[in-house]
């Protein structure tokens, strides 16, 4: 268990390079925490507000791009009264060192948190070379 | 910057002086946005983990926060009188012992904050959800203070 600290607020980090947009709207950079084992590297990204179905996951040339929209969650007729954090889509892109098997790439989002499986291909595994003697 | 020291930290309260000139700026902003097609709102500088917005209509008030991944069961909400109380733990379970992170951004923790809302509210008539990770708790506002349609005979 990590240990129970307080929480402090952040700001959100508005993407600031390249990917220029199409549509109107804020774009932030989700917070992610990404580690490796023998035979995959699993992705978590915090996406609050985006649903399954506005994920996209795209991996070409070694390059994973995941992006979220954000559908407007407030009612048209609400007017402000405190206003803390904006609203927006996320996007990120990550470089890949390894090759990864496409077929079997596993996404699921739970309650705002994208975790992403993404499985290394066969001959990015390591394996045990056996030397013999002779 | 500047304005935003100006318009967004002294959110001492809700008697604020500079309450009418923060709600024009906002109105002005919304000018901007309309005309550039971006909804950026001018924040108030949260202190206190979650970030909330809120907003209201004619009867109820609406209070937002983004919470990804934390569970509705370690989350404790409490209105006493105008004031509600959010608080819990953002819990980040342990991966396999083997992990070797490349990347750790994603923070867990405890929370705890309480807001005074603008007006009297019904704390009967409460709803709060968490989908996707936004938590939103719909409170009515008090029959009392709503204003009342007289019909003239």
């Amino acid at each position: 268990m990590v240990e129970s600290k307080e929480l402090q607020v952040k700001e959100k980090q508005e993407v600031e390079t390249s990917a220029e947009q199409t549509t109107a709207g804020l774009v932030f950079t989700p917070e992610v925490d990404i580690f490796e084992t023998d035979k995959d590297i699993t992705l978590l990204a915090d996406m609050p507000g985006v649903s399954p179905d506005d994920v996209s996951i795209d991996l070409t040339d070694g390059v994973l791009t995941i992006s979220g929209d954000v559908k407007p969650w407030e009612g048209a007729e609400e007017s402000d009264v405190l206003v803390e954090f904006n609203i927006g889509k996320y996007y990120r892109q990550f470089t890949l060192s390894d090759v990864i098997d496409q077929d079997k790439i596993e996404a699921k989002l739970d309650n705002g948190v994208l975790r992403l499986i993404l499985p290394k291909a066969e001959k990015a595994l390591p394996r045990k070379i056996k030397v013999t003697a002779g | 910057m500047l304005t935003r020291n100006l318009f967004g930290v002294p959110y001492t309260g809700w008697q604020n002086p500079l309450a009418e000139l923060n709600h024009m700026v906002r109105r002005m902003d919304q000018l901007t946005n309309a005309f550039f097609g971006r909804d950026v709102r001018r924040l108030a500088m949260p202190k206190v983990f979650p970030a909330l917005n809120i907003t209201e209509d004619e009867d109820k008030y609406y209070i937002r926060a983004e919470l990804p991944g934390v569970k509705p069961d370690d989350l404790k909400l409490e209105v006493t009188g105008k004031s509600l109380s959010i608080a819990g733990e953002r819990k980040i379970q342990p991966e396999s012992d083997n992990a070797r992170y490349h990347r750790r951004e994603r923070e867990a923790g405890k929370f705890s904050r309480a807001v005074v809302l603008p007006g009297d509210v019904d704390a009967d008539n409460l709803d709060a959800k968490l989908v996707n990770g936004i938590l939103t708790i719909t409170i009515a506002k008090s029959t009392a203070t709503q204003p009342k349609q007289i019909t003239i005979k």
